[in-house]
């Protein structure tokens, strides 16, 4: 700890000293040496390479313990990381000119610190040294969050974010302290220990909430759709990709350690999961912001990881194997799948907002045109997570399938009940994620643009271009090529989850994941083969162009397109009992002429909010003012106050009560 | 090899057929049998006129369309005869390339900036995502009574210990269903209707000509053969010779097509906000089917 805390200033320092140029420069070497030695650190626990018995030392004496999840976890956050920080070098530029000097580099160093912290986070066992990280995690993430702090509603967002956080921190503190007794300290590892003699649930619940507030599961999520759309772009894409897969990082150390209640927590985690996915998926349709949408999405993907998490302890409660190592795979691969499609749709949206300087999907349209890399980046980050092929969102999808059907065959009546319905949960996710996502990427990208612009926007900027590379292509390479990082995942998972059942055989995933490949490969292939048929066919006929189908009428302005309210209002009247969708505007009077101005607004609202978290919390507000008439600021009163105080200890001493 | 010989075949005449029974039983005497592919023969000599809107995503989306059934057809039972590619939850890899397909259809209604296309993307969207959960449920329902784990084994078990004729009819009652709403055929959608406005699959390719049009027809002729062969594989049982499952199965195919035309001609469409019912009342006959596996197998 001694030394995390002395890097943050180290690092803090020499960018704050530095000038205005180098302190990217700065922040590109300290990330690089991060990134090469945590990315070293965690290879080599994977591939079971040497370390030099010095650091071995080293690490040890600094607290340091890196077993397969972590090493998993550093990879995962350092990659998304580096590209987000390659992304932010592009992305800040029109901000560095009308944002203080200072402020900027201060975003840099929270970067680092947000960066050394979670690699920390995923490091440290001993409990209170797990929690100094995670305070400067979540302390760093606020400073990104508010950089625009002159726009509306930032610094609200971001407050939001910093009090729930806290909260969920108070929840892991209990765990802790209740988790140790009977041991001599507070840590991960003496959870085993507890949990094998004390019920297993009522812990479990606790660490559950405090780290389920981090990822963003069902009632604990409210931060998560203000925080996303007020952060920067790169700090939206790491947040979502990485920083609140830290709480599934965390479910994940303690459910390794249960040791009872498992049946129960495994089928109440999944169905829990199953309707924080729905609820996910469900407000995402109807956002018009795109970054809300994109935040709603996040719940979404938490609640899918979250089903394959409650399959693995369910599989290791009933010693089914085969539905608790795809399960805990299915859930760790999505979690890699989930950082690498949703940064990239990050990045893209990031990308057309600074272009277009509106989050409204309503208002923009036809980018495609404009900034083709950039839409290309967002179709591959919409199809990968709408979990279909041939990309890498379907390969965890057909895990979690997988293991839902391996566990169906063989059941008894209720567990037939939860599965069959976390499993028609899992299609109607899937089919509304297909829903939702053609819509942003039909309306944002394609047709023609619904508002007029100044100029046409440009193609993003290189580095931002990049930035979007480099995910895609373990997006494609895994959706490809699934066998590659499924059988070490298996063989690494069944290690980690199931240490004392035999040896997992991997072939039985394997096997079909191979024919995956092949039908994947076979597809793309055909596609091909149609497309030399086409381009040698357009030769000889070369195509024209015409007129949009309009029946016959060829003036149809851009304004008369298809919007995303008109795409999803069936679905809007569909859903109307769960999700109170609203419109209001004025309508014209008989006698108007001339009819004026109008405005028409449409809004969706998160009942779950309103009714089960704001209600209660607004009625414990209106308490305390009603409590604050004893506040006169008069100073006589508060003499009085101490008085009466001073009167009550002197009474109950006498009455010999304290 | 003989499995994905028999679908493509039968996804050549079935097209023809549905319209042949629709004239006759409309009194007329109807083009022949092969006009479908006459007319996809000349859409491939025809060169292509594209939007001035659209982009790249209308010059290459059909063919991904047609790929992605193509290898979503491999996956399919054939009356016991092995499909090329077949393994543990291919059904998912099936149901998440239609999914594709759909996905790619979408976007590509979008793409040429018309509202009618974009009204009929968003029916396309809402009734392929409410389908689906029928189809999961019904093959769940399969893999508990049969223990079976891909498409091919489920429906050939189906036919060993235990079984009754009306587990077939039940289940191709619900694939037939299912095929209604995925193939946009009455009562869910006229595939012959000239109002773009009451259009679903018909108004996403209005702007569609010469090769890609093509690609999307023989696109919907292949996935009516991928439905009409897992009915056929419902109720042909797989231990018979296979000179006989072949003729049955083509003749199962050939019957299936002209009960559609049939159905489209004596039937009406609905009313386009009561699909929602229609296809919600799929997904419950699904769920009834599954309840009733559960009491065949003393699960209660």
């Amino acid at each position: 700890m001694f030394y995390l805390i002395a890097i943050l200033i180290i690092t803090g320092v020499v960018l704050l000293a530095a000038g205005k140029k180098s302190s990217v420069i700065i922040t590109a070497l300290f990330l690089s040496a991060g990134v090469t030695a945590s990315s070293w650190l965690a290879l080599s626990e994977l591939l079971n390479l040497a370390i030099p018995v010095e650091i071995v030392e080293f690490l040890t004496s600094a607290g340091i313990i890196c077993d397969g999840l972590s090493a998993l976890f550093i990879l995962i956050i350092s990659f998304t990381v580096f590209s987000g920080f390659i992304y932010s070098v592009g992305y800040l530029k029109p901000y560095v000119r009308t944002k203080p000097e200072l402020w900027t580099k201060l975003h840099y160093a929270a970067l680092l610190w947000l960066y050394v912290s979670m690699i920390a986070v995923v490091l440290f066992r001993n409990g209170f040294a797990f929690l100094v990280a995670w305070e400067i995690m979540t302390v760093s993430s606020f400073v990104l969050v508010i950089y625009e702090y002159d726009k509306k509603g930032t610094i609200q967002a971001g407050i939001n974010y910093l009090v729930q956080m806290h909260v969920g921190m108070l929840f892991i503190l209990f765990a802790f302290i209740i988790s140790s007794e009977g041991s001599d300290g507070v840590s991960f590892d003496n959870l085993r220990y507890y949990f094998s003699r004390n019920s297993n649930w009522l812990v479990f619940l606790l660490f559950f909430t405090g780290f389920g507030l981090k990822a963003g599961f069902l009632l604990l999520h409210t931060w998560l759709p203000e925080a996303h759309p007020a952060a920067p772009s790169h700090v939206s894409g790491i947040m979502s990709g990485v920083m609140i897969k830290l709480g599934i990082y965390g479910i994940l150390r303690v459910s390794m350690s249960l040791q009872g209640d498992m049946y129960v927590i495994g089928t109440s985690l999944m169905v829990f999961s199953a309707v924080t996915g729905l609820f996910g998926v469900m407000m995402a349709i109807l956002q018009h912001d795109i970054k809300k949408l994109l935040a709603y999405h996040s719940i979404e993907n938490i609640g899918i990881i979250g089903i394959g998490i409650g399959l693995g302890i369910f599989g290791t409660a009933t010693g089914n194997t085969l539905v608790s190592v795809t399960g805990y795979t299915g859930a760790i691969l999505h979690t890699l799948n989930h950082s690498l499609f949703k940064s990239l749709l990050f990045f893209s949206a990031g990308s057309v907002i600074s272009r277009l300087h509106t989050r409204n999907v309503e208002q923009m349209g036809g980018i495609m045109k404009y900034m083709p890399y950039t839409a290309m980046a967002f179709l591959i980050g919409s199809v990968a997570i709408a979990g279909l092929p041939p990309f890498n969102g379907f390969i965890s999808e057909y895990l979690l399938y997988f293991s839902l059907f391996s566990g169906i065959g063989e059941l008894e009546f209720y567990p037939l009940l939860i599965f069959s319905l976390v499993m028609v949960s899992l299609v109607l996710i899937g089919g509304l994620a297909v829903f939702c996502f053609a819509k942003v990427f039909s309306i944002v990208f394609l047709g023609q643009p619904r508002k007029a612009m100044a100029e046409p926007p440009a193609e993003a900027g290189q580095p931002m271009i990049i930035a979007k590379m480099l995910p895609v292509i373990p997006i494609i390479i895994i959706g490809a090529l699934p066998v590659l990082i499924v059988g070490p995942l298996a063989s690494l998972t069944s290690g980690i989850f199931n240490p004392s059942s035999l040896p997992f055989d991997n072939a039985i995933l394997l096997t079909p994941l191979r024919y995956i490949s092949v039908g994947v490969i076979l597809m793309v292939s055909i596609g091909a083969l149609f497309l030399i048929l086409k381009k040698v066919d357009e030769r000889r006929r070369p195509p024209v162009t015409g007129l949009t189908w309009g029946c016959g009428y060829g003036a149809a302005s851009a304004r008369q397109q298809y919007t995303a309210t008109s795409f999803t209002q069936e679905y809007a009247t569909l859903v109307r009992p769960v999700i109170r969708n609203g419109a209001s505007h004025v309508s014209f009077r008989e006698d108007e002429i001339f009819p004026g101005k109008r405005e028409f607004h449409t809004s969706s609202a998160d009942l779950l909010r309103s009714k089960i978290i704001m209600r209660p919390a607004n009625l414990f507000i209106n308490l305390l003012r009603r409590a604050a008439v004893i506040q006169t600021g008069r100073l006589q009163h508060y003499v009085l106050y101490a008085m009466l105080f001073l009167v009550l200890v002197f009474i109950l001493t006498l009455l010999e009560i304290i | 090899m003989i499995a994905l010989g028999l679908i493509l075949l039968t996804s050549l005449l079935t097209a023809g057929l549905i319209v042949r029974v629709k004239s006759i039983a409309s009194g007329r005497r109807g083009p022949g049998l092969f006009q479908p592919l006459k007319n996809i023969w000349v859409l491939f000599r025809k060169g292509s006129v594209y939007s001035e809107v659209s982009g790249v995503i209308t010059r290459t989306s059909p063919i991904m369309v047609l790929s992605a059934l193509l290898v979503a057809s491999l996956m399919v039972p054939v009356a016991g005869f092995t499909p090329l590619i077949s393994f543990r939850g291919d059904f998912i890899m099936f149901a998440y390339l239609m999914a594709f397909s759909r996905f790619m259809m979408i976007i590509t209604a979008f793409d040429s900036g018309s509202s009618f296309e974009a009204m009929g993307a968003s029916r396309e969207a809402l009734y392929g995502m409410l389908i689906e959960p029928a189809l999961f449920v019904l093959i769940a329902g399969l893999t508990v009574f049969t223990g079976g784990t891909s498409l091919a084994t489920i429906f050939d078990l189906t036919h060993r210990e235990g079984y009754s004729y009306v587990f077939g009819l039940i289940v191709a009652y619900i694939i037939g269903n299912i095929t209604l709403v995925e193939n946009s055929r009455i009562p869910v959608d006229d595939p012959k209707t000239h109002l773009e406005l009451t259009m679903i699959h018909e108004v996403m390719v209005l702007d569609l000509s010469g090769f890609n049009l093509a690609m999307v027809q023989m696109t919907s002729m292949l996935k009516f053969a991928i439905f009409g062969s897992l009915i056929a594989s419902a109720v042909i049982p797989w231990d018979m010779a296979p000179a006989t499952r072949i003729s049955m199965f083509i003749a199962v195919q050939l019957l299936f097509a002209s009960a559609i035309g049939m159905t489209e001609s004596f039937r009406s469409r609905y009313k386009m906000n009561r699909n929602q019912q229609y296809i919600l009342t799929i997904s419950l006959i699904s769920v009834l089917f599954f309840v009733i596996i559960l009491f065949t197998k003393n699960i209660f």
